[in-house]
This record gives structure tokens, C-alpha cells and sequence, in this order.
């Protein structure tokens, strides 16, 4: 039988429930992935929509995220079309938010008297939701394990207070501290015997049939039509819930889930090749002009500090 | 005298940044200090990833007092006069006043202010935390609660702490009174993250230092680079290998780490494949790494060095076993790229440049390469190339841009060209001309010699020029973002190589191409409108014929490019002009030719002479055709001369022969033939202006004098235009 206790060296999933041990002992709240394709955990509301406004927010959550163009049917050890994120999110960042992070670290594992941290320089910038932060990438021993940012501007506003983010590439880290080479020989419920699953067990059928998917298959036509459509929804919620002058406004997260949709059809329409390079501008200018109007919204409702 | 220790310690400053920003704290503080007539010993600036600190030695404990006069009104002025000195030399009644007697204007206020010296310690206090506010990060960021509220202090990334001292070296400094976005300056550091993370406490810089040095950081960033290099040699040497140095690489691993712990690590043989530029580039861009080589071979070694920040419990074990993972993962893809690569013609990659959008105004990369090989065809002949292989490599000069390998290090364009080329069994010199076309990349990089590549290399370079050109979109001051200077100058020294090319017929030929291509660019965005703007350029007059106005404005700015490129060789740029002057003058090789030979013909006694005395002559026609209000130009009555003063009608005679020896010679391309032919008016032209007088009585005489001047105009005129000469 698997041990209850978080083997954060053994299995993926140990490693998974180190980092929300950690971070639940620091103070955040524990979310669960949000039911949306995103391309990176940043997307999740409780970061893009929650580092907006003056109130203070504290939440850690794995995100599976969906990056089509990196599918690699299977056949890289490395790459893959949908992977986890571990998101944390501290705002405002603590003065201490180095050295939480270091013990992060140690929490699932890295000895540290033993491993060679290092913070390299990384200007986070994400174009379709118009923010950018400064940061670095963490390296383990030359590997990149984690993005640290201090957010500067989301959605094209300003943050203030300034928020910490950390993302964990949980996949590379439990291929770091297990020792492994190859993704799909990751160990993810340290089970023995005919109850051991790997990550090939679980996700490499998923990832021969998506790659499949996202290059060649994917209904073009209707990609095409479903980012319109969701273009025009976010528009449209956004106006239905437009506040009354002194009042909140009542419709943000739903038009935000239709600039995410957007986003993520986005990225099929590109892995598929059929948009043009003068287009993919326009495109991504597009969903950051729904970003940025989910954001201005957002300021306007209760949780936006409003 | 007293020393200011400051240090500003932060979480961790990009490597690219810091060298540049201790180099600034230090000018900003003793520029600050000196502004308030501080002056210094001496001022050293330090950065490691984590601090920037600064030395300032010799400081004075105490600003010099000042001593100011300040005169005020006569005695007996009217009161508002009165007041305002009062008011402004900061005295409270005439008492406070001297008075003065001067012997012509009567007796005078007179107001001595003298100030006390400020100390230095307040002084430190009011500018250092203006100068932390106001850094000039090339981009700052804010952070933590603070945040919340506008204005709050920005740095590179969080400032966590302050150390700022003064005082003499045998005294307990005074810690400098200031704080700053919350932080006040004080005596506790940091060492080493990992390797002594507990507080320390400072005096001076001597003992900063020293205690730094203990908690495992060496402050110096030259000294961590002396180390990892030692090391690195060292490391290589003990295995029989040579470190690959590079410079750039060593700035930047000298700025990841407070002490810098060098380790080897390896990967498998079979990686040896992929080309050494590609392994090299892989571990270099994503690893920091260096790759090392065979001792006395040109051919790597599986094996890098890492630079590390730790000295681990294990003597590095896993540190190197993590990095060689890392490494193996990342040539696994370089290996990847490369065989893939392989898979793919060169020639059936062309279809996807269709696709890739060169510049917005001037098409795809295919519309580019179609202009690049029909000019290169063209120019094939002029350097000596076989022109069906100059458009075969002109066409296949882009296509790696659109391999993985490219894709993954834009660094390796050209080079990965050549690779795949050659494997192809293209013929050697279109391989060659697809690594060498891009070159010369700076003013140390060699020119190729090749013709092929040559012909590729000047379509290239002079594709991107006139299509910028017609599209208006020129360098401006310090803006050059398409390097245009750069392919300029690399047009300049393929030709100055002892290549003749007329540029004005080189431009408006390929003018032609760059607009029937643009219309067919918008002809296919179905907006046709336009179309007539771009048709429509304006021609004008240009050595006896017809040029595109921007192609004109074009060569102008190779003349500039010429000039700059001589001036560093240690010619004189005014020469340059004198023979751009000229008509039609756009065969950079015989410009260059005829400056020098002027500048040769410039520094001996007739030059000299002959210039002085052209100075003379153009001085006087232009007094005298200003006051006559017409212009002597017609030639010189050769009859009326020889009637005229012996010197008169030597120098008549002198100029007919001396114009035609010169324009012969020049016709020939012999510029040392005619300066010669110059020369010989030296002798004339000198007995002219000593024995006749120009503004003779008789009419008819002076007009035909002045001709004669104007004859020696014209004759110089046959090499350049000596009034652009200077001195």
C-alpha cells in the first residue's frame, strides 16, 4: 500500500502533496485546478484576476496546462503537449519570498547543501494577458525548475501592491528528484508489484492521441467560429454586468472564462499552421483587449477591491 | 581622511546588469560629492549578484567653509532696493552690512556671507538616498506591501538592505543617517547565501572586504573571473584538454555567482556529430557552459565546464551529475534538430519563406530572396563569380533560417547553411557563400573571399539598403535597428578590396526589382490603392542622367559610411568630400584611389603651393565676381595673355597644357599622373601672383586675368574640388 505521509522523492503525486503541505503550513488557501484549458497557471483566475486590487491573497493549486504546439506524440522525453504546473501565489509578496521558496525545495527533497541554486535572470511577460513581471528562472544543478516573478502589470494594469508568483514544472522536478530521464517512467504513486502506475500509464496514450489532435485533426472551421464566439461572449457578459454608476460590477468570471477560451482556441488555430505570422499579432492583440476589459471589470466587484 | 564604505544588497541582479550599474554608483556619487565641492582620493565600485557596493577614499570629514561678497545698492538707494539686498544676501538690517567706497560710482552696501563647511556625513545623507531612488536600472521593478501606495521605491529587484559608513580608519565609523523605501542604512550585511548565511556586522571597506571574503563572497567581479578562468584551465589542463575561452561568457558566469566553484562534467561521444558550433551554442546559451577541446586539436571534447555558486557537501558530485543530465538532455535536441534537418533540402525549404514576413513594408523573405538572386546574377561578373552559382547560392542563402536548428540558435544562421549544403554535395563555393554571406559582421571580421560569396554577400547587403531606402525607413542618430551602417560598411570594404562597381547603376537597377516586387505584394493584399505612391519616385539630374531621388540620398550615406571608415584608417574626410564633389562620382575604389593620391600630392611643397595658391585665386574671383555681380567663366583669351606679363602668359599656357595632361590621366585612371600634371602649375601660378596685378586699369585685361584664375578653378576641378579642402 502506498504510505499516506507525502513522498515527494518516490512519486509524482508524493511531490504534489509535499508542495501543498508546504504552502498550506505558509498560509494559502489550496484551490483545485480550474475546469478551463489553459495554457499556464498564470491563467487561473485566482492569479490573472486575483493579483488585480489592494486585497491581500494567499493561494497555491496545480493547473494542468495545454501547450499544443509542444506535443511530441509521445516520442520526447521531455516534451509535452499538456503537463502541471504548481502555481503559488502570494500578494503581497512577503520580504522573505526567496528564502520560502528555498524551503520549498527542501520541503520535497533538494538538499541544499548538496544542489546548486541559482536565480537567473528571467523578465516574465505574457502578451495575450498583458502582463509582465520581473523575476528569474530557478535553476537546480543548470536545470530550470521553477519561474519566479513579482508581478508588475496584469491585464494591462498596475499591481499594487505587487504580487509573488512561483511556478513549479512539477514533471522536471519529479524527474529531478527521482532520478529519472524519461517523463514516462516517472514513478506516480510509489506503489510496487501490479499497483505501480507510471506517468506513461497515465498520460502517454493522451499525449500520442492530442498530438494527433492539435497537428493534424483539429476542426479548424469551427476553432475559427468558437474564437469568435467566445470573443463576442466575453463582450457581451462584460456588458451585462456593467455597474450602475456607484455600484459593483456583477459578470466578471464568466466573461473571463470566454478571454481564456479564446486563448486556448488560440493556440489550437496555431498549432495547426493556419494562422499567418502578420496574423498571430492581431490574434493575440485581440484576446489581451479581452484581458484587459475582464481586468478593468474585475476592479469594479468586491473581491477587486471595489 | 575618511572612507565611505555603502553597499546596497538586494535579491539577485541579472548578470548582464551589474557591471554597468557599480560603474554608475560610483559616477553618480562622486559626481554628487564633487557638484557640492567634495573632492576624493580615490573611488572603487564592486557587484556580485547579490550587492553593489562602493569605496570612496580620502573624503574630506568637513565641506570647505564659504566665503561670498555680495555687492548691493549705493548708499541712500531707495528703500525697495534696499530691501530686496537685504532679502536676498539673507541679513536682517543694514548693520549686518559693510560699507564700501569705490572712487567713481561713491560708497556701496556690501554683504559678506561666509557658510560653514557642511559636514560630510549630512551631506552623504541627503544625496545617497536621492541616488537610490532615481538609479538608472535599465528596468526597475516595485515590490511588497509598500506597493500598494504610488511612488514607492523601484530597484532592479527587492533591496533588502543598506550599509553605509564614514569616517577615518582609526575611528568607529558613523553609520550614514538616511533611509529609503523603508530601509534605514546601518552596519549588518550578508554573506553567502548557502555558504555562511548568518548576519555580519561591517566597519570600513578594509574589514567589509575581508569578512565578505570569509562568508564565502568575493566582492570583486574581476577576481571571480581570474578564479573561474585559473580554475577552468587548470580543470582542462589535468584531462588533457584546452578550455574554449569566451570572454562574454565569462563576464556573465562571473555575475551568477558570489563564489564561483568550477567543476567538469561530460557527455556521450556519440553527441560529436552535431556540429561544434551547435554544441557549442547549446551548452553555452542554456548552460553557461564552456566547452573544451582536444589538447592541440580544433575538434571538442565530450566534455564542459560548469561554473557553480557552491561548495557542496559531496565535492560537487551531484551538481556535476545534474548538469551532465541537463547537457544531455539538451544535445539529445540539438542531435534531434540537426538530424531532421538533414532529412530536408535546402531547396524544398523555399516555399515556406513565402510564408515568413521580411519586413512588413517589404515582403516575405521569398520576395527578398528573388530580388537577392537576380542581383547577385547581376554582380556575379563584376567580382569574378560564375553567375548561375551566385543565384543558386543567393537562392538558398535564406533557406536555414527556416531549420530547427536556426529556429532553436538564431546565432547559427549561415554557419548551419554551409553544413547542410555541403551534405547536400552542393557545389563547395555556393556552401561556402551560405556561412560567409552575412559577414563582415563587425569591423574585426574578416571579409570572404570567394566570388561567389562575394556576389551574395554584396546582394545581400545592398538588397537590404536600397529596399529600406525606398521605403524610407532610414538610421536616425542612435537608431539603427536593421543595421544598415553595418551592411554599408561591409559594401565599402568588399569594394575597397580592389573592386569596381558603379553604385548609382547597381541602385536604380535594383530599385526596379524592389518595386515591381512591392507591387506585387500589394497587388496580392488586394489593396492596389497604393500602388501608385511606390511607382512614383521622383527621378533627378545626377552626372549627366537620370537617379531615383533616395538612391541619390543612398549614396550620400555610403560617403558618410566612406568617410567614417577612413577617418579611422587616418584619412582626411575633408578629401573624401572634395572627390564626392565631383559629377558622377559613385565608384567607391576610385574615389578611394584619387583621395589618395590627392592626400600624397597634398603634403608635398607643390601640393601645398599649389593649394595656397588655389585659395587665393578662388578668394579673388569670388570678391571680384561679387562686386561685378557675373561670373568669370569663359576661357581665358590665350592671345590677350601672351600680349600681356611674361608670368601672364606662362600660366596660360601652363594651364592648357596642365588641364589636359590631367583630365588624360584622370580619364586613365592615373590620379598620381594627374597630380603630377597639377604640380606643374605650382611654379606659374606663384611668378603669376607675385608679378601681375590682377585689377589692372585696363578693362579688358582684368576680365582675362580673372579667366585665367578661373582656368586654374576649373583645372584642379579635373582631380576635385579644392574648396571642400581644408587648411
Amino acid at each position: 500500500m502506498p504510505s499516506a505521509a507525502p513522498t515527494p522523492k518516490k512519486s509524482f503525486q508524493g511531490l504534489i502533496l509535499a508542495l501543498q503541505e508546504y504552502w498550506a503550513a505558509k498560509g494559502c488557501v489550496i484551490l483545485q485546478p480550474y475546469d478551463m484549458e489553459v495554457g499556464a497557471g498564470t491563467f487561473h483566475p485566482a492569479t490573472t484576476l486575483r493579483a488585480l486590487g489592494p486585497k491581500p491573497w494567499k493561494a497555491a493549486y496545480v493547473q494542468p496546462s495545454r501547450r499544443p504546439k509542444d506535443g511530441r506524440y509521445g516520442e520526447n522525453p521531455n516534451r509535452l503537449q499538456h503537463y502541471y504546473q504548481f502555481q503559488v501565489i502570494l500578494k503581497p509578496n512577503p520580504p522573505n519570498l526567496q528564502e520560502l521558496y528555498l524551503a520549498s525545495l527542501a520541503a520535497i527533497g533538494v538538499d541544499l547543501a548538496l544542489h546548486d541554486i541559482r536565480f537567473v535572470e528571467d523578465d516574465w511577460e505574457s502578451p495575450t494577458l498583458g502582463a509582465w513581471g520581473l523575476g528569474w528562472e530557478c535553476w537546480c544543478d543548470g536545470m530550470e525548475v521553477s519561474q519566479f516573478t513579482y508581478f508588475q502589470q496584469v491585464a494591462g494594469i498596475e499591481c499594487a501592491p505587487v504580487a509573488g508568483e512561483l511556478t513549479y514544472g512539477l514533471e522536471r522536478l519529479a524527474m529531478y528528484v527521482q532520478g529519472v530521464e524519461n517523463v514516462y517512467d516517472l514513478d506516480f504513486n510509489s506503489a510496487e508489484g501490479e499497483d505501480r502506475v507510471t506517468y506513461g500509464d497515465v498520460f502517454l496514450q493522451a499525449e500520442q492521441e492530442y498530438s494527433r489532435h492539435n497537428f493534424e485533426a483539429a476542426e479548424t472551421g469551427m476553432l475559427f467560429r468558437q474564437f469568435t464566439d467566445a470573443e463576442a461572449a466575453c463582450r457581451t457578459y462584460l456588458d451585462a454586468g456593467a455597474p450602475a454608476e456607484g455600484e459593483r460590477h456583477r459578470m466578471v468570471q464568466p466573461a473571463y472564462d470566454q478571454c481564456i477560451k479564446a486563448s486556448h482556441v488560440f493556440n489550437l488555430l496555431d498549432a495547426r499552421g493556419v494562422i499567418s505570422v502578420t496574423e498571430r499579432q492581431s490574434y493575440i492583440l485581440r484576446v489581451r483587449e479581452l484581458a484587459k476589459a475582464c481586468g478593468a471589470a474585475w476592479l469594479k466587484t468586491a473581491a477587486g477591491g471595489a | 581622511m575618511p572612507d565611505l564604505l555603502l553597499e546596497l544588497r538586494s535579491e539577485e541582479i541579472p548578470a548582464r546588469m551589474q557591471r554597468r550599474a557599480a560603474e554608475d554608483l560610483r559616477k553618480l556619487v562622486t559626481d554628487a560629492l564633487v557638484a557640492r565641492g567634495f573632492l576624493y582620493e580615490g573611488a572603487k565600485a564592486f557587484a556580485t549578484p547579490r550587492r553593489l557596493a562602493l569605496h570612496i577614499a580620502g573624503l574630506p570629514a568637513r565641506g570647505e567653509a564659504v566665503r561670498e561678497e555680495r555687492r548691493g545698492p549705493r548708499v541712500g538707494a531707495p528703500e525697495a532696493a534696499v530691501q530686496g539686498f537685504l532679502k536676498g544676501a539673507g541679513l536682517t538690517s543694514l548693520d549686518q552690512a559693510t560699507t564700501v567706497t569705490d572712487p567713481k560710482k561713491g560708497e556701496f552696501y556690501l554683504a559678506v556671507i561666509e557658510k560653514a563647511g557642511r559636514a560630510t556625513l549630512d551631506v552623504l545623507a541627503e544625496i545617497l538616498p536621492e541616488i537610490i531612488r532615481t538609479f538608472p536600472w535599465p528596468k526597475a521593478m516595485r515590490w511588497g506591501a509598500a506597493s500598494a501606495q504610488p511612488g514607492s521605491l523601484r530597484w532592479v529587484r527587492p533591496l533588502q538592505s543598506i550599509v553605509a559608513t564614514f569616517g577615518p580608519e582609526t575611528e568607529t565609523p558613523d553609520v550614514v543617517p538616511f533611509e529609503v523605501g523603508g530601509i534605514r542604512a546601518g552596519t549588518t550585511t550578508y554573506g553567502h547565501r548557502f555558504l555562511a548565511p548568518g548576519a555580519i556586522e561591517v566597519r570600513r571597506f578594509d574589514d567589509y572586504i575581508q569578512a565578505l571574503e570569509k562568508a564565502k563572497v568575493i566582492l570583486d567581479a574581476d577576481r571571480r573571473k581570474d578564479v573561474i578562468l585559473h580554475d577552468a584551465r587548470d580543470l582542462a589542463f589535468a584531462r588533457g584538454l584546452d578550455l574554449v575561452e569566451d570572454e562574454g561568457l565569462l563576464e556573465e558566469v562571473a555575475g551568477l555567482v558570489e563564489w564561483p566553484v568550477v567543476l567538469m562534467g561530460s557527455f556521450d561521444d556519440a553527441f560529436l556529430d552535431i556540429p561544434a558550433e551547435a554544441i557549442r551554442a547549446t551548452i553555452r546559451a542554456n548552460q553557461k557552459c564552456f566547452v573544451l577541446r582536444k589538447a592541440g586539436s580544433e575538434d571538442l571534447a565530450p566534455a564542459f565546464i560548469l561554473v557553480s555558486n557552491l561548495m557542496a557537501s559531496d565535492g560537487g558530485l551531484a551538481i556535476t551529475a545534474g548538469n551532465e543530465r541537463v547537457v544531455r538532455a539538451r544535445l539529445s535536441d540539438a542531435k534531434f534538430f540537426w538530424e531532421t534537418d538533414k532529412a530536408v533540402k535546402l531547396e524544398d525549404r523555399l516555399p515556406k519563406l513565402d510564408t515568413i514576413v521580411f519586413h512588413e513594408k517589404l515582403g516575405t523573405q521569398g520576395m527578398r530572396i528573388q530580388r537577392i538572386a537576380a542581383l547577385a546574377k547581376q554582380l556575379a561578373p563584376l567580382v569574378g563569380a560564375d553567375p548561375a552559382l551566385a543565384e543558386q547560392a543567393a537562392r538558398l542563402a535564406k533557406a536555414d533560417l527556416v531549420t530547427e536548428m536556426v529556429g532553436e540558435f538564431p546565432e547559427l544562421q549561415g554557419l548551419m547553411g554551409a553544413k547542410y549544403a555541403a551534405l547536400e554535395g552542393l557545389p563547395d563555393s555556393v556552401a561556402t557563400a551560405l556561412g560567409d554571406h552575412y559577414k563582415p559582421l563587425g569591423p574585426t571580421d574578416r571579409v570572404p573571399g570567394d566570388p561567389v560569396a562575394i556576389a551574395v554577400a554584396l546582394a545581400d547587403k545592398i538588397d537590404t539598403l536600397v529596399g529600406f531606402w525606398a521605403i524610407d525607413e532610414k538610421p536616425t542618430g542612435s537608431k539603427d535597428p536593421y543595421a544598415l551602417r553595418r551592411a554599408a560598411l561591409g559594401v565599402i570594404r568588399y569594394l575597397l578590396e580592389g573592386r569596381r562597381l558603379n553604385l548609382i547603376g547597381v541602385f536604380d537597377a535594383h530599385s526596379a526589382r524592389v518595386e515591381k516586387s512591392l507591387m506585387h505584394k500589394r497587388l496580392a493584399e488586394a489593396d492596389g490603392g497604393d500602388v501608385a505612391s511606390i511607382t512614383a519616385t521622383v527621378s533627378e539630374p545626377w552626372g549627366g542622367k537620370h537617379v531615383k531621388v533616395q538612391n541619390i540620398d543612398l549614396l550620400a550615406f555610403f560617403a558618410d559610411r566612406l568617410k567614417v571608415y577612413l577617418r579611422d584608417q587616418g584619412a582626411r574626410h575633408d578629401l573624401v568630400d572634395a572627390v564626392f564633389a565631383l559629377p558622377g562620382q559613385d565608384d567607391l575604389l576610385l574615389i578611394v584611389r584619387r583621395v589618395e593620391a590627392l592626400q600624397r600630392f597634398l603634403e608635398t611643397e607643390d601640393g601645398k603651393n599649389l593649394l595656397a595658391g588655389y585659395k587665393r585665386a578662388a578668394n579673388i574671383l569670388r570678391i571680384e565676381e561679387k562686386k561685378d555681380g557675373r561670373a568669370y567663366d569663359a576661357a581665358p583669351d590665350a592671345a590677350l595673355a601672351a600680349r600681356g606679363e611674361p608670368a601672364e602668359r606662362a600660366l596660360a599656357e601652363a594651364l592648357q597644357t596642365a588641364r589636359a595632361e590631367a583630365s588624360k590621366a584622370v580619364a586613365a585612371e592615373d590620379f598620381s599622373g594627374a597630380m603630377r600634371a597639377l604640380s606643374t602649375l605650382r611654379a606659374p601660378v606663384d611668378a603669376f601672383f607675385t608679378d601681375v596685378t590682377v585689377n589692372a586699369d585696363d578693362p579688358k585685361l582684368r576680365e582675362n586675368r580673372l579667366a585665367l584664375l578661373n582656368a586654374l578653378r576649373a583645372a584642379t576641378r579635373e582631380v576635385a574640388d579644392f574648396s571642400k579642402i581644408e587648411g
